[in-house]
């Protein structure tokens, strides 16, 4: 699957520290499949306890429906490596999220997923943060998010992980290409253990 | 202490030591291939990696380096009971059977060895300093206290793992935490992360792997570094290390997996290589007094928002940063506390101890001899959940479940409990806890859940009076 251009309207999220227990809390981490998470994404800031949809929620506004770019504040995605977060949010057709900074793993494992992870500066943050819904364009290629006012600025995005979006290419089977440096490194190992068990 | 470099090298760190014994392969405009020296799985993570590798026909490229537990989905009421959970059982199952297929030793809920993915890791003596360990798990970052570059990946990184035994990865900064000084009693381990959280904030070590350095931390026994190092994740950094020493080497000769003989002289000689070189440069900088630190304990919903026992709440009017503030706000609503009021003499329902921060056997030490000849309060339940079956085993040789049992708190089979709501530990809504657990996130023991994460003496002391505690006042 190939990500080299998204525009959408913006969903709003002004909340720091957004952590990967909110976005796909642990009840829904019994599952042995991907099938069906999307229904867990942010379950308990979405729904009551009834199961009624909360009012305030963004997602749940009815500007939502075809939202593929959230915004949301600092640090998201930290706390558990549970790649089950990106799976909800991609399974909810989101593509991208757009924030100041992103916890690593999260970004990691966003990026195999084909989960855009846009950090953009301050000042383009806050104009983003003051226009809900506002429609934004995102670039792989040319790195650069343009913004409700018109004006771009660049994201960045290390080379590999932007060739592997734009081509559509399997990091596993690059990695598979490598087997002889693999047993290259496995027969020359000095001193670590190399069999534990 | 520090080695010095060798002549003409420049001078590392650690952590890059370890990487540059590691890079497998490295070409321009890629990440590095970074061998993985032990791979650890539990049954959470790794069914879809399984998944992919019988739909690509690919196998387990060293099932020698790879070990499996149960913990996070398992009960921790006996295990001759059936398991209430159908979904969870068949999350077990699962495992149980991907294991069998594909070559990989597991600690299923039959074996003496089972326990938490961090705590068994250490006490068979599979972690060792110098390696790399990866589990898909964030608090792998547990195991630097050994001196390993261990941390957390995702699911499809560890069905990378298990097809060739490596990862794709750029290098972190190095991020030096130092405290020096004596811990005052009634501090512990615990306090000093939660307290350099605290001060960095949760996204503070974010591109950072942790290096903790200092008097203290050298005085540190190995669980207690363990603990620290558990929670790097919290503070930001994907893994945090602790040079390995003497204490290192004396918790690791003997154990079941560590080298012997002359493999064991040949290991040594390469670890004491290990420890940071004299002039080598890092990131960023921290430095703690110890001798200022006091019991910590946090009032929000996440592990940065943590005060010293005897602060007060803080109050969102003196937040200068809107988002900041307006999440604070919804911070103390989800906790129903009051700004500006202290949090100790707040009643508590729960008091867990127990989790990879901090069940190991001097945890569950430290717990007792507070609770050892007094009672759990009518008002609150306790549960002590011993993080192995081998540390559940020792504390009951050392007479600790007794003491837990007699003062009315529930002692219990091991695995990840209450830390997160998962097997059928958990917190009703609105329930209060005292946890020494990692994470107070909204709805993380639970859905509307409130924890308040502290050491094992604090819990064990808030146990007794049925209110956040000040352990001192117990001592």
């Amino acid at each position: 699957m190939k990500l080299e251009k998204i525009e959408s309207k913006i969903a709003v999220l002004p909340i720091d520290n957004v952590d990967t227990d909110q976005i796909i809390p642990a009840r829904y981490l019994k599952s042995i499949s991907k099938d069906g998470l999307g229904e867990g994404l942010f379950r308990d800031w979405r729904l009551n306890a009834d199961g009624t949809p909360k009012a305030d929620f963004v997602l749940n506004q009815p500007q939502a429906k075809g939202v593929q770019i959230l915004v949301t504040g600092d640090n998201f995605g930290c706390g558990s490596s549970r790649e089950h977060a990106p799976w909800a949010l991609v399974q909810n057709g989101i593509r991208a999220v757009i924030s100041t900074s992103f916890a690593d793993i999260f970004k990691g494992n966003a990026l195999k997923n084909q989960l855009l992870p846009v950090v953009v500066p301050a000042d383009a943050h806050a104009e983003l943060l003051k226009s809900p819904w506002a429609v934004v364009k995102i670039d792989v290629v040319d790195q650069t998010v343009t913004l409700p006012s018109g004006r771009t600025v660049k994201f960045p995005i290390d080379a590999f992980s932007k060739t592997c979006l734009v081509e559509g290419v399997d990091e596993l089977g690059y990695m598979l290409q490598q087997e002889s440096a693999i047993a290259a490194f496995e027969a020359k190992r000095v001193g670590s253990v190399n069999t534990l068990l | 202490m520090k080695a010095s470099s060798e002549a003409g090298s420049r001078p590392r760190t650690i952590v890059e030591k370890i990487w540059d014994s590691h890079v497998v392969a490295e070409k321009p405009g890629a990440p590095a291939l970074l061998y993985v020296d032990l791979h650890l799985v539990h049954e959470v993570t790794s069914p879809q990696a399984f998944t992919m590798l019988r739909e690509r026909g690919l196998k387990v490229r060293r099932p020698d380096l790879t070990i499996a537990t149960m913990d996070h989905s398992t009960p921790t009421t006996s295990r001759d009971l059936p398991m209430l959970d159908p979904v969870g059982k068949a999350q077990l199952d699962q495992m149980t059977r991907n294991c069998k297929d594909f070559g990989i030793r597991l600690y299923d809920l039959k074996t003496t060895k089972q326990g938490i993915v961090h705590v068994i890791g250490p006490e068979q003596g599979l972690t060792q300093p110098g390696m790399t360990i990866v589990c898909g798990d964030s608090h792998t970052a547990t195991h630097g206290a050994f001196g390993a570059l261990a941390f957390g990946i995702g699911t499809s990184q560890v069905g990378h793992v298990f097809a060739t035994q490596c990862l794709l990865q750029t290098p972190s900064k190095t991020y030096a935490i130092r405290v020096d000084g004596a811990l005052r009693p009634g501090v512990s381990a615990k306090d000093i992360i939660l307290a350099v959280i605290a001060r960095i904030g949760i996204g503070g070590g974010t591109g950072s792997v942790f290096e903790y350095l200092g008097s203290t931390i050298r005085s540190l026994s190995m669980e207690e570094r363990m603990t620290i190092c558990n929670m790097s994740i919290e503070g930001g950094a994907r893994a945090g290390l602790v040079a390995p020493d003497d204490t290192t080497y004396q918790y690791m000769a003997g154990r079941e997996f560590a080298p012997k003989g002359a493999d064991w002289d040949a290991a040594l000689a390469r670890w004491r290589q290990l420890p940071t070189d004299h002039d080598a440069e890092y990131a960023h900088a921290l430095t703690l007094d110890a001798n200022e630190l006091e019991p910590m304990v946090t009032f929000g919903t996440n592990p940065g928002m943590g005060i010293a026992i005897s602060g007060n709440i803080p109050d969102p009017a003196s937040v200068a940063d809107p988002i900041e503030k307006s999440d604070l706000i919804k911070a103390l609503k989800y906790m129903d506390l009051q700004p500006g009021k202290p949090l100790k003499g707040h009643p508590i329902d729960v008091v867990f101890v127990g989790s990879c921060t901090n069940s190991r056997i001097s945890d569950l030490r430290a717990a007792a001899s507070i609770i050892k000849g007094r009672k759990v309060s009518p008002k609150v339940r306790m549960l002590v959940v011993p993080g192995s079956m081998q540390v559940k085993k020792q504390a009951e040789a050392e007479g600790l479940d007794k003491i837990f049992r007699d003062a009315g708190a529930d002692f219990r089979e091991a695995g990840c409990s209450m830390c997160l709501a998962m097997n059928g530990d958990q917190l009703e809504p609105g329930e209060y806890s005292v946890s020494t657990s990692n994470r107070n996130f909204e709805g993380r023991q639970g859905k509307g859940g409130r924890t308040f994460l502290a050491s094992p003496l604090t819990a064990a002391a808030s146990a007794i009076m049925g209110v956040v505690t000040d352990v001192r006042t117990l001592l």
